[in-house]
Order: C-alpha cells, then sequence, then structure tokens
C-alpha cells in the first residue's frame, strides 16, 4: 500500500444519500457517529458537499425517482469514490424489490464497493464493514 | 534574498506554520471529542486528510463560472495567511524583521484570506455558495471595526509604538498588557473577533453545515481544497500567536518557548470550549453582537488606557 494510498484509507470522508428509506438505516448510521461508536477515530467524518466526498453511503429502496438523484451525485462527486450500500433494501431491494416503482438494487445503478445488509444493520456490523472498505486492496 | 525566501518557505513560514497549524488542528478536534466524550482522531489526522485531498482526488471545475478566479482564490488565501503569519511570526521569535507600521501590514493581510472566500465562493456560480460569501461579507463588516479598534488599542497602551517588536519590547520591560483591567477587556473582545476570523461555532453562518452544507467551500474538491484546509489550519496557528503578541508578552528568549507554545494552546482551548459550548447565532445578532457590544467593550477599554489602567 503506497503512501498515497494510504492516506486516503486514513481519511475517508462519508456523504449520507437516504433513497426511500423507512429511517431505520439513517437512525443506526447516525448512531456510528454517536460517542459510544465514534466512527472518528478512524479518521471518518460526516461531510455535506459531495465535493468532499470520499464514499458514498446509500440506503433505502431506490425508486424510480431516486435513480436520477443518485446518477447525479455519482457524477458529481470527484474520483477515487467508494460506494456503501447500507441494509437490505439498499443490497437487495429487501421486502420492496417487487414494488411497481422500485429501480433496481444499488448496484445495478453505480457500482458498490461494499454491501453491510441488515434490516437495520447494527452499528458494529456498520463499522466493521467500513474497516474492511479501508482495508480492501 | 535567500534568507528572506528562507524565513517564507521553511522555518517561520510556509512548512512550519502547516506542521504547527495540523497539530493545533488535531488539538482542536482531540478537545470537541473529548468535550463530547468520543475518543477522537489520531494525531496525524489533519496530515492524512491534507495528503488526502492534495494526491489523490481529482479537483472539478463548476460549469457555470470562471475557473480561472475559482482556482486563483485558494492561492490567494494561503499566500495572505502565510505572508501574516511571517510579520506575526517573526517578531515573536525575536528576529528583528519587522518596520514602523507593520502592524497595519498585518491587519490588512489577515482579511486576505476572508475576501478570496468570498471571491472563489462567487466563482463557483453556486446558489449555496453565494449565500455563504454575502454571510461572509456581513461578518467582516461587522468584526473588522472591532479589530481596528483593538489594535488601535494596543498602539495607544504601548505608547504608539506602530510595529509589533517595539509592542512586544514594551511588555516585556514593564508587564503584559493583559495583567491590568484594559488588557483583560481587549481580550476578551480579541478571542471573539477570531472566533468569527476562523468562522468557528457561534459564528459560522459561511459555511453553516446544516443548511448550506459547508456554504462557501462547496464547490471546492481536491487540492484547491486542501489549500482552503491548509489556510484554515495556518488561521488557527496565526491568530492565538497574534493575540499573544499583542497582549500576552509574547517570548522571553530561551526556556521559555514552553510558555509560548503553552499561551497559545490556552488560547486555542478558549476557543473550542467557546465553540462546542454555544449554538450558531444569526447574521443579524453576530452583526449586533460585534457592533454594539465588543464595540462598547473595546472603546471603555481605550478610556481606560488614556487613564492610564
Amino acid at each position: 500500500m503506497g503512501f498515497k494510498d494510504y492516506c486516503f484509507r486514513k481519511s475517508l470522508w462519508v456523504f449520507h444519500f437516504g433513497g426511500a428509506s423507512c429511517n431505520n438505516c439513517d437512525i443506526e448510521i447516525l448512531d456510528c457517529l454517536t460517542p459510544r461508536h465514534d466512527l472518528e477515530r478512524f479518521g471518518i467524518l460526516l461531510v455535506g458537499s459531495i465535493r468532499h466526498a470520499d464514499v458514498l453511503l446509500v440506503n433505502g429502496s431506490i425508486n424510480m425517482r431516486d435513480k436520477d438523484r443518485l446518477l447525479e451525485l455519482y457524477h458529481q462527486a470527484p474520483k477515487p469514490l467508494l460506494v456503501v450500500a447500507i441494509g437490505a433494501c439498499g443490497c437487495t431491494g429487501g421486502i420492496f424489490a417487487e414494488g411497481m416503482t422500485f429501480a433496481g438494487p444499488v448496484d445495478k445503478i453505480i457500482p458498490v464497493d461494499a454491501y453491510i445488509p441488515g434490516c437495520p444493520p447494527k452499528p458494529e456490523a456498520i463499522i466493521a464493514g467500513i474497516v474492511k472498505l479501508a482495508g480492501k486492496k | 534574498m535567500v534568507v528572506n525566501l528562507f524565513w517564507f518557505f521553511i522555518f517561520p513560514g510556509l512548512l512550519f506554520m502547516t506542521v504547527a497549524g495540523g497539530l493545533l488542528s488535531w488539538f482542536d478536534r482531540k478537545i470537541t471529542a473529548r468535550v463530547q466524550f468520543r475518543k477522537g482522531p489520531p494525531l496525524l489526522q489533519p496530515f492524512y486528510d491534507f495528503f488526502k485531498l492534495l494526491l489523490v482526488k481529482e479537483t472539478i471545475l463548476p460549469k457555470h463560472g470562471s475557473a480561472f478566479v475559482f482556482l486563483l482564490a485558494p492561492l490567494l488565501s494561503l499566500f495572505g495567511a502565510t505572508m501574516a503569519g511571517l510579520f506575526i511570526l517573526l517578531p515573536l521569535f525575536n528576529i528583528e524583521t519587522g518596520f514602523r507600521g507593520d502592524i497595519i501590514v498585518i491587519f490588512y493581510l489577515l482579511t486576505l484570506p476572508s475576501f478570496s472566500y468570498i471571491i472563489g465562493a462567487l466563482a463557483s456560480g453556486n446558489p449555496l455558495a453565494a449565500v455563504g460569501a454575502s454571510r461572509e461579507m456581513k461578518l467582516i463588516i461587522s468584526y473588522e471595526l472591532t479589530f481596528l479598534l483593538l489594535v488601535a488599542a494596543v498602539i495607544m497602551k504601548s505608547g504608539q509604538q506602530f510595529d509589533l517588536n517595539s509592542i512586544i519590547t514594551a511588555q516585556q520591560s514593564h508587564s503584559p498588557f493583559i495583567g491590568s483591567i484594559s488588557g483583560v477587556l481587549l481580550f476578551i473582545a480579541g478571542i471573539f473577533c477570531i472566533q468569527a476570523k476562523l468562522a468557528l461555532v457561534p459564528f459560522d453562518m459561511p459555511e453553516a453545515e446544516a443548511e448550506l452544507a459547508s456554504g462557501i467551500y462547496i464547490e471546492y474538491s481536491g487540492p484547491p481544497y486542501a489549500m482552503i484546509r491548509l489556510t484554515k489550519q495556518i488561521m488557527l496557528f496565526i491568530l492565538p500567536a497574534l493575540i499573544v503578541a499583542l497582549l500576552m508578552n509574547g517570548m522571553n528568549p530561551g526556556i521559555n518557548i514552553v510558555w509560548l507554545i503553552l499561551k497559545i494552546l490556552g488560547i486555542v482551548l478558549l476557543l473550542t470550549l467557546i465553540r462546542n459550548t454555544n449554538p450558531r447565532v444569526k447574521i443579524k445578532q453576530a452583526s449586533r453582537f460585534f457592533l454594539v457590544w465588543m464595540n462598547l467593550l473595546v472603546v471603555i477599554a481605550i478610556v481606560l488606557i488614556a487613564f492610564g489602567l
């Protein structure tokens, strides 16, 4: 792992995109940043602008309206960009997979680097996924 | 010439300020984490962030906007911060290079980063950045008068000395200015001024994470954003250093460098605690706070100085 790659893995800034989510995954993601789990010790920050993001967190089922927004965000982000699909809906579609407005799980729209399944995933599972992502390659 | 370049780039200049500012920025984040009962980032975190932005990420230029001005603004802000830092740190480390009136030059150079943020934000063509830029303008109008009055009060207190070196010498031969009533008032006003200059939380309307999504920096990515973050870290180092030079005795030669470090750390700790225990105020409230109350405080201090207190 070179110097550039090392710096990148040590400072992942996260932009959070919620699709048509039931908000359980959003709450668990916020849990990771709170005192008990504190993701900042790995250098992870939640940023407000997609231009500063290194990781695009996607949760919730992606319906036809969200698809355009997700694609737009993906093209606006500076590369290299890692994409993480969180929760059953983000990974596979979950119970919405048969729905008429469902536009496909995240990996049918943009390439995904890590999947964190669960409905909702526990904060420990999210941290395990992020740490594996940081150690990838 | 070579000595000047060495000063600008290496010792009190860019490299030294980068390292010191990075460590202070880590200190700030660690204290914030400890206040919230978190563990906080590792020591080298600001440097990881900086090198990631500088070396790894790509730069995206705005489609509707002036790319040249957009890219020039971060460089201009970095130049302003480094140059102001040079004029502050050389007298602080007792290297005699000041000239008569250099405190006025410092005052102007310290506004350069804020102005370049405004220029860069307006050049990006983003509506949220434009809102952030107009808020930054109003904030500058609010705090600059207080800051200028503060500098004037310090000049008056040191017996009409217009250069930083003589101000420090005047304090070292008698007593630090903060040891008097007027000095304490000036210190309070100075802390709030640098809080607003750094855009820390009670006065962080320009970058308002919650509603503007980092406001004036919203369109910056990659190396230009690395420059902006570097400027902010340098400002976090040189503004407390300026307060130390103006009010708190500067540095006596020898082992007293430990005292200097403790003073700067103490001021940064104060800034961080203010930032962590206050909500963001509205721009109108901030203007009123500076234009009425802080100006009143400094004017009272000037009157006290005229009576020799």
